[in-house]
C-alpha cells in the first residue's frame, strides 16, 4: 500500500495548481491537462483522459513545463497520464532535434513547492539535454523534499567518502556520518550504517530508524485455522491494560516489552514463547508535539491490523513471504498529544524454520521517511 | 475499393500476425512458433544484436511486426516502470515510456517488478507490473489508458511479488490478481481499461499465468490456474464455464494442446473437456512429469517438463508413459520454447541450450552461453530467438554453420 496525501490538501493543490496551469497555457492545453488531472480509481474518466492525452502529447516542448506543472496535487493514476505526455514530446522533439527549455526546466526544479515526482522528471530532462549541467546541481538536493533527488545526492557523499576509506579515514566517517543524516530511504541509511561499522564506529540504528521501541503485550488469543484474523478479542473492544481476560488456553494480561533489537522487532515469541496458531496484540502511546499529517510505517511477515486512536486503519492477512523495513506505510493523521497505536499480530500454522517469526517493527515518519518519534 | 472492404483490410493489417509473439509462450501461449524457421547452431556468431536495458525484469519480449516490446523496473524500490519499443532489424530504441508505480513493488530479490509479461492484440500493447499498474499503449507510444489495480484494490499483492501475465481475448485484457489476500481476477476492457467484470479467487499467493483454449462452439475461453485446480472463464463476461477443482501448482502454468489441458496439478494432470458445465475427462496423470517452476510444453505427441534442476523429461502426450530424460545444465526458471521441433532452453545462467527432441533420448545440439543470469521465458519471432536479462536484450538469429 502507497501513502495517500490527505484529501483536503490535494483539494487545495489541485486547484492551485491548475489556476497557475490556465494561467500560463493556453486554454485548450489546460483543458486537457484538467482531462488527466481527472482520471481517478477503477480506471474512473480514462475515456476522457485518452482522447487528451493526444492533444496534451502534440504539444511542443515549450509546453514540458506545462505539463509537469499539472503534476502538482495530482493523484498517482493521473501522474502516469501526465508523465506519459510530456516523455512523449520530450522524444519527439529531441528526435527533431529541437531543444528542451533548459532555463525554464531550471527554474522548475528549483521550485520545491512542485512535485517531487515532476521535479525529478524536470531534472532527468536537464540530464538528457545537458548533463554536465545536472551533475553539477545534483550535490545540492542532499535535503531536498523528494526521494529521488534526495537519494542520489545522497549517495554522492557516500560515494565520496567511500574514496577516502582507504587514506583518510576521519574524513571517510564525517562524510558516511554527513550522508547518515540526510538519508531517508532505508536500504540506504542501512548501507551507510554497514560502511561506519566496518570502520569501527557505532551506529544507533534504533535512533537512525526511529522505531516505536515501548509497548505493552498481550496474548496468545486463538488463531485456529487463521480464524482469528477477523476475531474481535477483547483489546479490539477496548483496551483496558490492567484487565485480565481470556485468552487461547487460559487468562492472560498485558506484559512490558521494550525492544533493543536494531531493527525494533516487537517480537510475540519472547514473552509467550514460540506459538502456532495464535493472535496476540501490541499497544503503545505516542505523544505528538502538534496535530500533524505522518505515515505509520510496519514490517512485518505475519498478519496484521493497525487501530491509531481507536480507528482502524489497515490490515492485511499475509504469512511469512516477506518482509522489510516500511513494506507498508499507512497515511494517518496524528493528534497534538498523547496518540494510541494498536497492533493485531497473527501467526499461522506453518511449521517449518522460517515460519516462527511472530513479530512486526514499526516507525511513524513523514512522507519523505524522516523518522517522528515520540515526544515522550 | 468499396469501404467495407477498407475497413476489413485495414482491421487486418492491424491485427497480429502469425509471426507475431503476442504474450507469454507465444500467440497460442503453448511455447511453439509456427513462422520461419531458427537457427540451431548457435555459439556467439548468432546474436543479430544486443541491447542494453533500462531496469531489470524477467518478463518475455513481445515482438509484434517489425517491433519488439520489452517491460522493465528501475529506482531503489522498483517503482519505475519501463516499457519500451525496438526496431526489430537493428536493436534501436524506437521509444521508451515510463510510470511511476502506484502499487507496492517489493519482491523476492529474485525477481522484479517487471515480472509478469505483456501481451498485444496486434495494435495495442498492454503491460502489467507487480505493483498490478496496468497500461495500455498503442505500437507507436501512445498513451490509451492505465490503471493501478494495487491501489485500486489496496491489499491485492504479494510480498514475494506478482508475476501472472496477461492475455487478451474478444476484447477483454484477463488479469490475473491473486494473493493472499484481496485475491481477484479482473477482465479489463481492451479499449478503456475499465472493469467489465472481476471475480474473487482463492486466497493465495498465485504466480501462474492465464491459458487461451476454444470452447466446444469455437469461441476462445481462459483457463485460470490457482492452488485449488483450473477454473475455466468467458472472457467477456468471466462467467465460469467448468472448472477441475483437484488442486494445481501455483508457479507453472497450464499448456493447452490440441483442446487439451496440460495441468501441473498432482504432477502432470491431461484434461479433456466436456460439455459446458460438466466436470473435464482426465485422460491421465503423472507424477514422474511433475515440472519445476517451467511450464509443460506439448510439441506433437509429446509432452516435455522440466525440473528446477534442469533435468528434461519427454512423455508420450497421448498417455503420460515417461519415455526418456535429459540432464541439461541447469538451474532453470525459463519455460522452453519451439521452433522447427527444436526446443530452446534457457538456463539461470543465461546459457542457451537448443535440443533435437526427436533423437532418442534427446540431444543438445549446440549451446550460446549469454553469461547473464536469464529468469525469463525466451520469445521466438523473424527466425530469432529474443531473451532478456536484468540488465539485456539479445536478439539471436544467426546460424553459426550458415
Amino acid at each position: 500500500m502507497m501513502a495517500h496525501r490527505p484529501l483536503h490538501a490535494l483539494c487545495l493543490a489541485s486547484a492551485l495548481s491548475l489556476a497557475s496551469a490556465s494561467a500560463a497555457t493556453p486554454a485548450p492545453l489546460a483543458g486537457a491537462l484538467r482531462e488527466l488531472r481527472d482520471v481517478a480509481a477503477e480506471g474512473k474518466g480514462n475515456i476522457p483522459a485518452s482522447a487528451a492525452w493526444k492533444h496534451v502529447a502534440a504539444a511542443d516542448a515549450k509546453a514540458v513545463p506545462a505539463i509537469l506543472a499539472a503534476m502538482d496535487g495530482a493523484n498517482d493514476y493521473a501522474l502516469n497520464w501526465l508523465r506519459a505526455a510530456a516523455e512523449t514530446v520530450a522524444q519527439r522533439e529531441a528526435a527533431a532535434g529541437r531543444a528542451l527549455p533548459v532555463a525554464e526546466l531550471r527554474k522548475f526544479l528549483a521550485d520545491v513547492k512542485h512535485h517531487p515526482k515532476a521535479r525529478r522528471f524536470a531534472y532527468e530532462l536537464i540530464a538528457r539535454a545537458e548533463p554536465a549541467t545536472a551533475r553539477a546541481l545534483l550535490p545540492g538536493f542532499v535535503n531536498d523534499p523528494g526521494n529521488e533527488l534526495r537519494r542520489e545526492a545522497v549517495q554522492g557523499l557516500v560515494d565520496a567518502a567511500a574514496k577516502n576509506v582507504a587514506t583518510d579515514k576521519a574524513a571517510a566517517v564525517a562524510g558516511f556520518r554527513s550522508a547518515l543524516g540526510y538519508s531517508r530511504e532505508a536500504d540506504q541509511v542501512d548501507d551507510i550504517a554497514k560502511r561506519l561499522t566496518d570502520l569501527g564506529e557505532k551506529v544507533d540504528l534504533q535512533a537512525a530508524f526511529g522505531w516505536v521501541t515501548r509497548w505493552k503485550l498481550i496474548g496468545p488469543f486463538d488463531n485456529t485455522g487463521g480464524a482469528g484474523f477477523e476475531k474481535a478479542f477483547a483489546p479490539e473492544r477496548s483496551v483496558d491494560l490492567a484487565a485480565e481476560t481470556d485468552g487461547k488456553t487460559a487468562k492472560v494480561r498485558w506484559v512490558d516489552l521494550v525492544t533493543k533489537s536494531d531493527y525494533g522487532f516487537v517480537d510475540f515469541n519472547q514473552p509467550f514463547k514460540e506459538l502456532k496458531e495464535v493472535t496476540g496484540y501490541a499497544y503503545a502511546e505516542f505523544w505528538s508535539d502538534k496535530a500533524r499529517t505522518a505515515q505509520v510505517r510496519i514490517g512485518t511477515d505475519n498478519g496484521w491490523k493497525l487501530w491509531v486512536n481507536g480507528k482502524f486503519l489497515f490490515g492485511r492477512e499475509e504469512y511469512h513471504r516477506n518482509t522489510e523495513v516500511d513494506q507498508y506505510r499507512v497515511p494517518v493523521e496524528l493528534k497534538a498529544g498523547s496518540n494510541t497505536f494498536l497492533v493485531k499480530c497473527t501467526q499461522n500454522e506453518q511449521v517449518e524454520d522460517w515460519t516462527k517469526t511472530w513479530q512486526f517493527q514499526l516507525r511513524v515518519t513523514d512522507d519523505l521517511g524522516t523518522p517522528i518519534v515520540s515526544a515522550k | 475499393m468499396k469501404l467495407p472492404s477498407l475497413g476489413l483490410a485495414c482491421l487486418l493489417a492491424l491485427s497480429a500476425r502469425a509471426d507475431d509473439w503476442t504474450q507469454f509462450r507465444g500467440p497460442a501461449g503453448n511455447g511453439i512458433a509456427t513462422g520461419p524457421k531458427l537457427p540451431t547452431k548457435l555459439d556467439t556468431r548468432s546474436v543479430t544484436w544486443a541491447v542494453d536495458l533500462p531496469g531489470r525484469g524477467l518478463s518475455s519480449p513481445v515482438i509484434i511486426g517489425d517491433r519488439v516490446f520489452v517491460t522493465a523496473s528501475s529506482g531503489a524500490r522498483q517503482d519505475r516502470l519501463h516499457v519500451l519499443c525496438f526496431n526489430l532489424a537493428d536493436g534501436s530504441l524506437r521509444w521508451e515510456r515510463q510510470f511511476w508505480a502506484t502499487g507496492r513493488t517489493m519482491t523476492h530479490e529474485k525477481i522484479s517488478a517487471a515480472t509478469p509479461s505483456p501481451a498485444s492484440d496486434g495494435r495495442r500493447i498492454f503491460a502489467i507490473f507487480s505493483s498490478n499498474d496496468c497500461a495500455a499503449l498503442d505500437l507507436d507510444g501512445d498513451l490509451l489508458w492505465y490503471r493501478g489495480l494495487g491501489r485500486d484494490y489496496p491489499n491485492a499483492s504479494n510480498s514475494l511479488g506478482m508475476s501472472s501475465s496477461l492475455v487478451v481475448a474478444d476484447g477483454v485484457l484477463v488479469a490475473q490478481v491473486e494473493n493472499d489476500s484481496e485475491s481477484f481476477t479482473a477482465g479489463l476492457d481492451a479499449a478503456t481499461g475499465l472493469n467489465r467484470w472481476k471475480i474473487d479467487r482463492p486466497k493465495k499467493a498465485n504466480w501462474t499465468s492465464p491459458s487461451l483454449l476454444k470452447g466446444a462452439d469455437g469461441k476462445t475461453l481462459v483457463a485460470l490456474q490457482s492452488s485449488k485446480g483450473v477454473t475455466v472463464v468467458e472472457p467477456a463476461t468471466g462467467k465460469t464455464v467448468w472448472s477441475y477443482d483437484d488442486g494445481a501448482s501455483t508457479v507453472p502454468s497450464t499448456t493447452v494442446s490440441e483442446g487439451k489441458l496440460y495441468v501441473p496439478s498432482q504432477g502432470l494432470t491431461v484434461l479433456e473437456p466436456a460439455a459446458p458445465g460438466q466436470p473435464p475427462k482426465q485422460l491421465w496423470r503423472s507424477s514422474q512429469m511433475r515440472p519445476g517452476t517451467s511450464s509443460p510444453l506439448v510439441l506433437g505427441d509429446r509432452v516435455f517438463t522440466m525440473n528446477d534442476g534442469g533435468i528434461l523429461s519427454c512423455a508420450d502426450a497421448a498417455d503420460g508413459k515417461r519415455l526418456w530424460q535429459l540432464r541439461l545444465k541447469g538451474p532453470f526458471s525459463a519455460t522452453p520454447v519451439s521452433a522447427g521441433g527444436f526446443l530452446y532452453c534457457v538456463n539461470e545462467k543465461g546459457l542457451v541450450q537448443v535440443v533435437d527432441p526427436s533423437k532418442p533420448d534427446g540431444v543438445v545440439v549446440s549451446e550460446l552461453d549469454l553469461a547473464q543470469a536469464v529468469i525469463g521465458t525466451p520469445s521466438i519471432a523473424a527466425g530469432s530467438l529474443f531473451v532478456r536479462s536484468d540488465g539485456k536484450l539479445w536478439r539471436i538469429g544467426r546460424d553459426s554453420a550458415l
